[in-house]
């Protein structure tokens, strides 16, 4: 399947279906970072949300600023 | 010395720093430590999913000691300020947001329509807001009458380091402000955080003053020491100017000629 993954376009794995299984691919489980789907913020008890094709995702985090 | 008070949350530091364009992150983590600062600013940007091994300074932090201030800087409208928002909120670390609507590339200076629209927004969903305003007497109060939580008018243009250039205006603000009134941007020096204080600023937020010193572990103390000096410095009362000397030693009993 192809999404577009902050602005690029991405091909995700068969087995990659949610956004929790996304964060797992890549390696960002652990990690600080707010997901939006289709523009669409996806809180965090919501990882369930299925990744479909063409959608487009963003993964976002805290950098330093003032 | 008295506690600062945002929202429902009490601090004993009024430094507020910004933790941008450090020379390391090990410089930073130092500067933040002898800081004393208890809110720390952050920017919600894209992450570089293609490179995740990227170090990222929020996840070093101890978040238990620190309260996040992200911003919404980047955002040109009320409606782009109030996704960032709601984006930074969703991490579930935070629920203060720095209202940062730029409205001038040359001069960072805030968009006041888009501000005063992106608080009154905010403040329907629930944040804790904190605004970036110019130093203008009469937005400070319409923000104050929205109802947010602290008002923070610039000293000077973002990064410039020309410290306060206008402190009436300032002490208009603070005089008539019923909210925290937090300096934020321009400061350059210690005597520029021991002058707002010293107008009765509640805090001073501050970042390049500190990431772009020779030394930013010296002037992150340098600047808590100036903010504690000024602070204690408002609260005691200082004496009134006058134009010419009054004598300190007695004027009685003095020695014969």
């Amino acid at each position: 399947m192809s999404i577009t993954l902050n602005g690029k376009a991405y091909k995700l794995p068969e087995d990659v279906s949610t956004v929790q299984q996304l964060l797992e691919h890549l390696e960002l489980s652990k990690r600080i970072v707010i997901v939006e789907v289709n523009k669409e913020i996806v809180q965090k008890d919501q990882y369930d949300h299925p990744i479909r094709e063409r959608d487009q995702v963003e993964m976002i985090h805290f950098v330093g600023g003032g | 010395m008295s506690m600062l008070k945002i929202g429902d949350k009490t601090f004993q530091s009024r430094l507020l720093l910004g933790t941008g364009k450090y020379p390391s992150f090990e410089i930073q983590k130092e500067a933040v430590r002898v800081s004393d600062a208890e809110i720390l600013t952050f920017a919600v940007r894209r992450m570089n999913v293609f490179e995740p091994s990227q170090p990222n300074f929020l996840e070093m932090l101890d978040l238990s000691k620190y309260t996040l201030l992200p911003n919404t800087a980047g955002a040109t409208t009320a409606e782009e300020a109030v996704r960032t928002a709601k984006l930074a909120k969703a991490s579930g670390l935070c629920d203060m947001i720095k209202v940062e609507i730029i409205g001038c590339d040359r001069t960072l200076l805030p968009d006041p329509v888009e501000t005063l629209r992106a608080s009154e927004k905010l403040l329907a969903e629930g944040f804790t807001v904190l605004t970036y305003t110019s130093d203008d007497v009469v937005l400070a109060r319409r923000l104050e009458e929205l109802g947010v939580h602290a008002v923070m008018p610039g000293a000077s243009p973002i990064g410039s380091g020309r410290g306060i250039l206008n402190p009436l205006n300032l002490k208009f603000i603070i005089e008539q402000s019923s909210v925290p009134v937090i300096i934020d941007a321009g400061i350059g020096s210690p005597k520029d955080a021991v002058y707002a204080m010293e107008l009765g600023a509640d805090a001073v937020l501050l970042n390049t003053a500190v990431s772009g010193a020779k030394d930013p572990i010296k002037m992150a103390e340098a600047m808590k020491l100036a903010i504690e000096a000024g602070r204690l410095g408002f609260e005691a009362g200082r004496i009134e100017e006058r134009d010419y000397a009054v004598a300190s030693s007695p004027l009685e009993g003095l020695l014969p000629s």
